[in-house]
């Protein structure tokens, strides 16, 4: 049994228009605006039962208030930057305590390599002791002028 | 007893370390644009002309110094006449300028990363504004995409001069990016030479799977044709060559003095000739490469914005006149507009400024290069595929490789000659110089951080590198050729691989490149002549696009300041070392 179905303004396109009777009150309409809130109320669930979405469906007068995207509390980003930031910290951590731990190991090993060879020997230079002698200054004979530019090039 | 040079472990590390020091972000975002700006498949052939003309040997003439001296750059050209110390000086001024703003790259890069972790993408939707009715105003003027870049990534100002504060979240990523760069470096080559199989292996990797993802896609096809179709009447304007000539001679990366630095690590009778060709055919290939998957994506971004645009037409008559549902489709929307205009002229004329012209050549069109392709463009593309997430991870993590491989080569520029240089490295051990050089480097870049930060950025990326670059590439093919000669480097070079270079190389030094080089030069300080004030692009937050304003006196004295401070290195250092050598003269002379 189909009632309460009246055709007006029919167009091409997949439109309607519809009046909302109470049964109860003798068949008077619906007052627009009651009609509108509630169809604001629940538009999520009119859109499911045509399985359309606010764009697909459009009351006219009836704007969709847009839903908020969901915010979680601490962003995202954040906890994806700690992630990473700890894993290279760590990282160079590690790498800079192995180099100093190498570099003292080499540092003990030197000195007893040192201790071990100054027993053995004292080099010597024409009977004088090579740490008597200072090496590092040497004795410059001024004759011979380190100038490149006095002696004619190859 | 004077310590070992440190070595890399094998040839292919120090393979791998120039190809992900030269495979860098040009490589995705400068060559699709000039290939399309120039003729489209038609471009390939000054490239590769210039590839072989001034690319290759270049190339293979730094790698052989560097080898050769097994010094940084400093001391490599000290050894090759003392007055040219000036030019290692030069280099590394360079490479520390580079290495200031490159790494704010990486930052953004980052930034990008850690928000690909969301359902759906922050870039995808608008946010809403504060009483929730509608979009940011900002937003709904200019694309989603857009918005994330200028307003929250970089919270951009108006103009160079409203400054603005820094960005805190920028900040942390910088100094994440600087982290990670002192771990890669922190070891020498020890550390660098197991990073550079990773940050030049994953970034073809991705690539692979962005060409698969990207010929699938639809609309990708439209892209690749509009690209390769050669439009040869490009090759008689000039600019298409120095363009060619340009984008080979940076992307390569010479002058700045990384290839010195890594070559000289490498064992002395190492086969530089055929590295340098792999080296440079490779990159020359990947940027081809990456030109593919980026004009594919590009179509498919065009072709999705064109239909788009014709749904939102075919709705809006819908609309306004009731037809049925299905009784406009793309095909026959032009008929039905004519046949709509006939019957009810009147509602047609109210509508037709809300009717926009869709056209497929106009979305392909939009020429993009550089930050605004790595990070709107592709950003776009990549929140209409299925799976954004992942795709957004792996196209963000290939940017970073491929940053953070490009950093390596400038940080090893820099603390090589530190590291060569008795004088500081006998005091501090390695880690702590790298630390010094990795902090104040993060300091500074704090600036680029700042609310006009891209501003100064877009300064850095234009002004520092390219005509010190020229001038320095010049002077050491002079060098090479004519002051330590020709016939003595033909000579090292035997000693070193066995064989002596054959007469390509020869002509090549000593003629084509340096001729380029000249010309390239010429047209860059004509070009900065004749257009009088440099301007820039500014974002207007209120029209929601690009406008194009003066740069500031100050920003034109930094501009000055950034040239000057290194082609003046070169003949300062000549001058210097004159006097001294002059002033040691007169004390022997003295004595004697």
């Amino acid at each position: 049994r189909i009632s309460n179905v009246l055709l007006c303004n029919v167009t091409d396109r997949v439109s309607f228009w519809f009046v909302v009777t109470d049964s109860s009150k003798n068949g008077t309409t619906v007052p627009g605006s009651e009609v509108e809130a509630a169809i604001r109320m629940n538009r999520k669930r009119i859109n499911n039962a045509f399985l359309l979405s606010d764009k697909t469906l459009q009351f006219l007068k009836i704007t969709s208030t847009l839903s908020p995207p969901v915010e979680p509390s601490t962003p995202v980003w954040l906890i994806v930057f700690g992630v990473v930031l700890c894993l290279i910290v760590a990282g160079i951590v590690f790498l800079v305590i192995s180099g100093i731990q190498k570099h003292k190991k080499k540092n003990k090993e030197s000195t007893e390599r040192e201790n071990l060879e100054e027993k053995v020997e004292v080099t010597l230079e024409n009977g004088i002791p090579c740490e008597a002698l200072d090496l590092k200054a040497g004795h410059v004979n001024g004759v011979f002028a380190a100038d490149d530019e006095r002696f004619t090039s190859l | 007893m004077e310590k070992s040079r440190p070595l890399w472990d094998n040839p292919l590390q120090f393979i791998f370390a120039c190809i992900s020091y030269a495979v860098g972000l040009g490589n995705v975002w400068r060559f699709p644009y000039l290939c399309q700006m120039y003729g489209g498949g038609g471009f390939l052939i000054p490239y590769l002309i210039m590839l072989i003309a001034e690319g290759m040997p270049l190339l293979y003439l730094e790698l052989a110094v560097g080898q050769r001296m097994r010094q940084g750059s400093i001391g490599a050209w000290k050894i090759i006449s003392p007055y040219l110390c000036g030019v290692g000086v030069a280099s590394v001024v360079v490479s520390f300028f580079l290495s200031m703003y490159y790494n704010v790259i990486n930052a953004w890069a980052f930034w990008y990363l850690f928000h690909s972790f969301q359902d759906p993408l922050p870039w995808a939707t608008c946010p809403l504004n504060s009483n929730r009715t509608g979009y940011e105003e900002e937003c709904e003027k200019t694309s989603s995409t857009q918005y994330f870049w200028y307003r929250q990534t970089l919270n951009i100002s108006p103009s160079l001069e409203a400054s603005g504060s820094v960005q805190w979240e920028q900040a942390l990523c910088l100094t994440l990016a600087w982290l990670v760069v002192y771990l890669c470096i922190l070891r020498g080559t020890a550390s660098t030479g197991k990073v550079v199989y990773v940050t030049a292996s994953l970034p073809y990797c991705v690539l692979i799977i962005y060409l698969i993802r990207g010929l699938t896609l639809h609309g990708a096809v439209n892209g690749l044709i509009y690209m390769f179709t050669p439009k040869l009447e490009q090759l008689l304007n000039p600019k298409t060559w120095i363009s060619a000539a340009t984008q080979i001679f940076f992307s390569l990366g010479l002058g700045f003095g990384s290839l010195i630095a890594f070559a000289s690590y490498n064992e002395p009778s190492n086969n530089c000739q055929r590295h340098a060709i792999i080296v440079s055919l490779i990159n020359s290939t990947t940027s081809i490469f990456a030109s593919i998957v980026t004009f594919s994506i590009y179509g498919f971004k065009a072709t999705f914005n064109y239909e788009s645009c014709i749904s939102k037409v075919i709705l809006l008559l819908l609309n306004a006149f009731d037809l049925e549902e299905g009784s406009l489709t793309a095909d026959n929307l032009n008929e039905m507009k004519d046949y709509l205009m006939a019957t009810y002229p009147q509602e047609y004329s109210q509508l037709v400024p809300q009717i926009k012209n869709c056209s497929l050549e106009a979305e392909l069109d939009t020429a993009v290069q550089g930050t605004g392709l790595a990070f709107i463009v592709y950003s776009e593309a990549i929140k209409n595929m299925e799976v954004p997430q992942l795709y957004s991870v792996l196209y963000f993590f290939m940017l970073l490789m491929l940053g953070i491989g490009s950093m390596l080569g400038n940080t090893a520029a820099i603390l090589t000659p530190l590291t060569d240089s008795r004088v500081i490295a006998s005091r501090f051990p390695k880690e702590v110089i790298s630390g010094v050089v990795c902090f104040v480097n993060c300091i500074i870049g704090l600036i680029f951080t700042m609310e006009a930060g891209n501003y100064w950025f877009d300064i850095f990326n234009d002004y520092a590198a390219t005509l010190s670059l020229l001038l320095i590439v010049l002077v050491e093919t002079i060098a090479v050729c004519y002051i330590y000669g020709i016939k003595r480097f033909e000579k090292d070079l035997y000693t070193m691989i066995g064989r002596k270079p054959n007469w390509y190389w020869k002509i090549m030094w000593a003629f084509v490149s340096p001729l380029l080089i000249i010309s390239l030069f010429i047209f860059y300080l004509t070009d900065y002549i004749l257009t009088g004030t440099l301007q820039y692009q500014a974002w207007d937050a209120t029209q929601g696009q690009l406008v194009t304003k003066d740069y500031p006196g100050y920003a034109l004295a930094v501009i000055g300041l950034l040239v000057a401070a290194s082609t003046m290195c070169i003949p300062l250092g000549a001058i210097v070392t004159f006097i001294r050598k002059r002033l040691k003269r007169e004390q022997i002379s003295t004595v004697a």
